[in-house]
Formats: structure tokens, sequence, C-alpha cells
């Protein structure tokens, strides 16, 4: 059967996929974001893991609002992206595995989550960032993207999202063959783009929930979506994607923990967290 | 309900917003695609038009002026892409936004990490 061998978290933030394109890791403003991934990066090289779930919200490539799945499951052989706008350099595909999608969604829609499946997806930044964090050198395993919708209101409540992560869970739990996995939670942690409350960022609560999140998740349920927003800010609301990694997770010992302000307008919260029955 | 709902300089974008600015968002998700930003570019009034925006809508667009655009049902993430066109970065609209210079606004986020 399938094993997870742990989550990861990181900010999935725009600028950093053009910071690694122009070779600045070790530039004074960057470094001390970038220094959290090398530990990361040995860690995955040692585990090998088969295949990567990577949880993430679209951002206007892969969804607009005239169809908006709350919740959507990438079932594709490969996953292209675009520039989105920005002149962005555009990757290669990414490959995927798309039995072991149409395994996850049949188990999350047994399960009573039920999903969107996407059989062609363009991936933005918030999935392909952290592939080129976590596997610099293009060499990832298959990649399934998970997508949560936090352009428009409503969107999942906390409690939500770690239900469907402890569905995500069983889900990866029941694959017959004998593969490991590890599950990436993308974005925040606070951060406001928008309004006149711009460049918002509270460094005590992304501390209270890099905290939370490794030791007592439920708690973290009992915090209302208006309130994250007025606390993480408008996308700080992406919070739920390291919900629904740690959700899959269970049992876990953490291995690293990095926090940077600022990333842009953004504060980055790099985590590693091993599942312990792994 | 819900003690958080009003949140000082923070526009929910709910479902309210999203029909009041639809024409406008997608006019912004069609510059996901190069062809699409050119031809924009070459006659931004006709398309306006084509994506059917309000005068309100066409005149913040003109402005460039994002405060208005989410007034008008704008969504940061469709606009980010209006703000690509111009080369505007997420630095440059936060600025612009909370009406202090760019490096003005990058300090304040250097001191929210100090």
């Amino acid at each position: 059967m399938a094993r997870i061998l742990g989550g990861i978290t990181t900010s999935h933030i725009p600028a950093v996929g053009k910071a690694i394109e122009a070779g600045m890791e070790d530039d004074p403003y960057w470094e001390p974001f970038f220094k959290a991934y090398p530990p990361i990066r040995a860690w995955l090289a040692e585990k090998q893991p088969d295949l990567v779930i990577n949880i993430y919200n679209d951002h206007g490539l892969g969804f607009f609002l005239d169809q908006m799945p709350t919740f959507a499951i990438g079932a594709a052989a490969q996953y292209r992206n675009e520039d989105e706008g920005w002149g962005l350099p555009e990757l290669p595909p990414f490959k995927g595995d798309a039995p072991f999608s149409w395994h996850l969604i049949e188990s999350m829609v047994e399960q009573e989550f039920d999903i969107t499946s996407c059989q062609e997806l363009a991936v933005d930044h918030g999935f392909t960032v952290p592939m080129q964090l976590f596997w610099p050198k293009g060499s990832h395993p298959p990649a399934i993207p998970i997508s949560a919708n936090t352009v428009q209101h409503p969107i999942p409540t906390l409690k939500r999202a770690l239900d469907f992560g402890k569905a995500l869970g069983k889900a990866v739990r029941s694959y017959p063959e004998d593969i490991s996995v590890v599950i990436l939670g993308t974005g925040g942690l606070s951060h406001q783009l928008d309004g006149a409350r711009a460049g918002f960022i509270n460094r005590e609560f992304d501390e209270m929930c890099m905290e939370k999140i490794v030791t007592d998740p439920e708690a973290l349920t009992a915090i209302s979506r208006m309130e994250l927003v007025e606390k993480a800010g408008s996308q700080g609301t992406e919070f739920l994607m390291w919900m629904m990694m740690r959700g899959a997770l269970g049992k876990v010992r953490q291995l690293s923990s990095n926090y940077h302000i600022p990333i842009s307008n953004t504060g980055a919260g790099t985590m590693l967290l091993e599942c312990i029955d792994s | 309900m819900d003690p958080h709902i009003n949140i000082p300089g923070t526009t929910i974008f709910d479902g309210r917003m999203a029909m009041k600015g639809y024409g406008l968002n997608k006019m912004c998700y069609s510059f996901n695609g190069a062809k699409a930003r050119a031809d924009y570019l070459a006659d931004p009034e006709g398309y306006f038009e084509r994506y059917g925006l309000s005068e309100a809508q066409k005149q913040a667009c003109r402005d460039k002026d994002v405060l208005a655009m989410i007034r008008e049902g704008g969504n940061i993430y469709y606009l980010a892409k209006f703000a690509g066109i111009y080369k505007l970065n997420m630095q440059d609209i936060g600025a612009q936004q909370t009406g202090t210079s760019v490096d003005e606004f990058k300090e304040k986020l250097r001191k929210a990490g100090a």
C-alpha cells in the first residue's frame, strides 16, 4: 500500500520564481528565505518519494470565475504552465500520474468530498514555484495538483480544509501499490495585496499558525474565515492549503522550520514535517 | 453573524463583487495570453467594449487606478495581469493603493519583519 513520508509547506510567491531564474539565492535580500531549502532537498534526496501531491491555490490561470471549483484535482498525464500575463519564464510541462489521480478522485468522492476532476489544467506559480524550490534540477517525481478556491468567497472553512486533508490521507494510503508520497501545502503566510490595507503582514499570527499546525491543527479550525482574512490578510487565506496538507499526515515530527519577512509582500514560512509512522 | 466582517481597507470579494466585476475580471483573465495583451495595447477602448465594461470600470482602467478597479468589482488576482501589461509589480500596486512611494511601501514591509 502507498505510504505518506511527510509534508512540506512553502510560500509560492511569483517573485521567488524570478529570483530562481536570476540565480539570486545568495543575494542578501533572498538568502534568509532560500536557506530553508537545502535541508529539505537533502531529505527529499534521501527519501526519494515516488510521487508528490502539490496542494496549491490557482490565481487565475487554470480557473476563471465562470466555473470556480472549491476543490479540484488534476487527472492529467502532464500539466502545462503559462507566463500568467507577467512574462514569467515558461517551464516544461510537469509530468503527472493520471491513474493515481483517478484513485484519489474515486476515494475522495466515496468519502463525500465532491471534487472537480481536471483532465486538462494549466498550473500557475502556486504549483510551479514549490516544484522549482524543492526540485531545482527539474528531476521531480510525478506530481498531482490539487487546487482549492481562495479567489472568491465563500472559500472553504479551516475545518473543511483539515477534513479534506484527512480524507486525502486515507485516499493515498488506500492505493494498492507500494509507493511513497510527499505532500506539499503551499501559499501564505500572511499577506494582503489589495486595498488600503495592502502590505499587511502579521508575524505573531503566522508564528502561532506555524506552531499549531504541528502540535494542534484542530485548534486552528476555531478560526473563522473572516477572522483569517482579518489576521492573515486577504491572501493569507492560502493558509487553507497548509491545513489540507496537515490533515493528510497524522502524527508528525517537525524536522525544519523557517520564517522570514518580507519576501515580496509576504511573510514566508517553510516547514518540513515527517510522518512518524512512515 | 461573523464579527470579523468589517475589516478596514479590505474588500471581501464575494458573490456581490464577483457579479459587479465579471466583465472587468474576464478582460483581465484574457491577459494570460500574449496575443490578448497585444490586442489590448493596440486598442484599449475597443477591448473595453468587447468585454462590456461599465464607464466607471473603463475610467478606472484608463487611470490605472487599482482602488477604483477593486471598487468596481476587480479581483486582485486578475487585476495583477492588467498591472503586468504596464510592468507594475505588487510593490508598485501596494504603494499606489496606500498612497506612498514604492520605497516607503517596501520599507513598511521590511519593518513588519523587524
